[in-house]
């Protein structure tokens, strides 16, 4: 090849990688405008007098009802409220939170990096176990590490996590009083001079060497994090078993083996990257698990994340809230697919791009 | 002639691979004993009437799916009570008695679970085929779609259609089957375009055979063991996704007999004590919460064996 036709290579390849990413980047808006027809489609079975009570802030406005049903257009054709209705989404006005008395695009801002928090800490064990114990199941097929770790992840995998989340709290809270629920001791918090337990705290704190509050909010997370553990490291350990396994079984490793080469050499220095490269679209897919998981384990401990603020939203029948938090959700998911997508590109030079 | 021979042959190597396919399921101790805990479950379920006789105060309420709309309420006060020869299992706030609640539960559990499974598989069937066999604009619309209710937890859309849709127990089966025949759909749709490519297929449409036809004797016996392993998946987290949304409060209406439900009346009283420091009313939570992880753990044991049974790559 010469040097001419190895910049037309490269060119090409580069073009390639483009496209790849152009391609994945117009996915997002695209499968976002299916999650806004879904939701779109699900608000019109409300009637336009409930659909209205998402601009209306107190019952005080009850009657100003038929004016917000004009004013928002929502007597109008089907296409001409999609259009309102979307622009406003846009605009990020998701309506009204009656539960938690803010509009919704408020009630997420404030919610969310609670569970921010709890999710980057929480990620850390469940990669860390789920990991290390698939590799060691991977590595001992069918012998007995194997089957402990294949018998954890079946009852982890049935576990339900409310149950995991009130055996902790019952235990570690009702009965050694340790680890309280919430996110932050009342009496720390005024100690500290805190306002408010919304908002990031973890980061700021321990920027500003605040250790003592950053402690206590690390003892908040600690059932939490235990729960989401138990319930999703299960799955990760079976995903990264079955792709050690997969590498175990490729032809390299022969080749290595033969050339004389050490299983443990072998094993440790080109098994494991290319195993790992699985765990990539795991994690990306653990956000899902996350988001779900959240829901149920920031009711248990009465953390004030985004997930609770959803089950108290459904509980309390709040419309608006509950379809901003579907919609943020199903954002939140698109786009880690999408960093997923294009990562996996970068890790993995055998994926294509066409 | 020569038809009738090669059917007869085929049915019988059919069978003798699905015999092979169950001796290995039962021979696996995950599906054996998983099997077994489902037996045991169906057993309460089916004489529920028997183990836990409904009273005629309760009768009035009405039922769902053959199930009592209320549990036997002995008080309607907020504090559990200790078990004792009246009520074994105890009392859960409320009044409710827990020991009927599981009873029936559990037929409230399998009837919930199976019910779901059931219409998710059929809608998931119908979609799948003519998403595969017909392909085209059909399936890309039809995939699409499914592609959107991807994009969501699932738990966040059932909270979303059991909050738009509100009701009983019924509407809650819908949003669930509503989002679960996806899977299927998917499973079916790539099963189909597999199969087509084969050559007995061709063979089989060149002998005369009719889509339908093809469908039935080539494309579903050949996705029956993935379709079982899902459907057994399916059905364990069902009732644990239920009993989830019973613990936020948007599931079982109040009174039902359901394991979840027995876990949410628990809620306030988890870290209560008794005078010699150990957990009080511990169950009016472990016992439920035992129903349910036994209950998802079984129909997960019996699919792992399935799957193991059926596919070599997994051993």
């Amino acid at each position: 090849m010469c040097l001419r036709d190895l910049t037309e290579y490269r060119l090409n390849k580069e073009g390639m990688v483009l496209t790849f990413i152009a391609r994945r980047l117009l996915g997002l808006p695209l499968v976002m405008f299916g999650v806004s027809l879904l939701v779109f489609g699900v608000t019109q079975f409300l009637s336009p007098e409930l659909r209205a009570t998402a601009f209306i802030r107190s019952e005080k406005q009850i009657n100003q009802i038929p004016t917000i049903i004009k004013e928002y257009g929502l007597d109008k054709d089907i296409f001409t409220q999609y259009w309102i209705w979307l622009k406003n989404i846009l605009q990020g006005q998701l309506g009204w939170s009656s539960s938690s008395g803010r509009t919704v695009g408020d009630a997420i801002s404030i919610y969310l990096p609670a569970t921010v928090e709890l999710a980057l800490i929480a990620i850390i064990p469940i990669v860390l176990f789920g990991v290390i114990f698939g590799v060691i199941a991977g590595i001992n097929r069918n012998k007995w590490p194997d089957q402990v770790g294949r018998i954890f992840s079946i009852v982890t995998y049935s576990l339900p996590t409310f149950l995991v989340g009130i055996t902790l709290l019952a235990f570690f809270y009702g009965q050694l009083h340790l680890f309280e629920p919430g996110r932050l001791n009342t009496l720390v918090s005024l100690d500290a001079g805190l306002t408010t337990v919304d908002g990031y705290l973890l980061f700021p704190l321990i920027f500003k060497g605040q250790w003592f509050v950053v402690l206590d909010l690390l003892k908040h997370l600690v059932l939490p994090v235990i729960t989401l553990t138990v319930v999703s490291s299960g799955g990760l350990m079976r995903v990264v078993r079955s792709s050690v396994i997969d590498q175990l079984e490729q032809d390299y490793v022969r080749t290595a083996k033969s050339k004389g080469l050490e299983q443990r050499t072998i094993t440790y220095k080109h098994v494991f990257r290319n195993a790992l490269i699985p765990v990539i679209t795991l994690v990306g897919t653990l956000f899902f698990g996350l988001l779900n998981g959240a829901i149920i384990t920031e009711t248990v401990f009465n953390y004030p994340g985004i997930g609770s603020f959803a089950a108290r939203a459904a509980l309390q029948l709040d419309i608006p809230a509950v379809l901003g938090f579907a919609l943020f959700a199903a954002l939140v998911i698109a786009v880690s697919n999408l960093i997923v997508d294009l990562l996996y590109g970068v890790v993995d030079p055998r994926i294509r791009y066409d | 002639m020569a038809t009738a021979l090669s059917t007869s042959l085929s049915s019988g190597v059919k069978k003798e691979k699905s015999r092979t396919v169950a001796a290995k399921v039962f021979r696996n101790p995950l599906g054996w004993i998983g099997a077994l805990i489902i037996v045991v479950f169906a057993f309460i379920a089916l004489f529920a009437p028997l183990i836990a006789p409904v009273p005629d105060e309760i009768k009035s309420y009405g039922t769902t799916l053959t199930i009592p709309n209320r549990m036997i309420q002995v008080s309607f006060s907020p504090l559990p009570v200790i078990p004792d020869a009246k009520h074994i299992l105890g009392v859960s706030a409320d009044g409710y008695d827990i020991f009927f609640g599981l009873v029936w539960g559990a037929r409230s559990a399998f009837l919930v679970s199976i019910t779901v499974v059931a219409i998710s598989l059929i809608i998931g069937l119908i979609i799948g085929i003519l998403s595969g066999y017909f392909g085209g604009w059909a399936d890309n619309v039809l995939m699409r779609f499914t592609d959107i209710i991807f994009a969501f937890p699932a738990l966040v859309l059932l909270i979303v259609l059991v909050v738009v849709f509100k009701g009983g127990i019924m509407t809650i089966v819908f949003a669930f089957a509503a989002i679960g025949w996806g899977s299927y759909a998917r499973v079916l749709r790539g099963e189909i375009l597999k199969v087509k490519r084969l050559e007995y297929v061709d063979a089989a449409r060149s002998l005369g055979a009719n889509d339908f036809r093809i469908i039935m004797k080539h494309v579903l016996p050949n996705s029956l063991t993935t379709l079982l392993v899902l459907v057994s998946l399916d059905i364990g987290t069902t009732v644990v996704t239920f009993a989830g949304l019973s613990f936020i409060g948007i599931g079982a209406p109040a009174g039902f007999p359901d394991w979840g439900q027995l876990i949410n009346l628990a809620k306030p009283w988890l870290t209560e004590l008794n005078e010699q420091g150990q957990l009080k009313y511990w169950f009016t939570w472990v016992y439920p919460g035992i129903a349910i992880l036994l209950y998802s753990l079984s129909w997960n044991m019996l699919g792992d064996a399935i799957r193991d049974a059926t596919d070599p790559r997994s051993k």
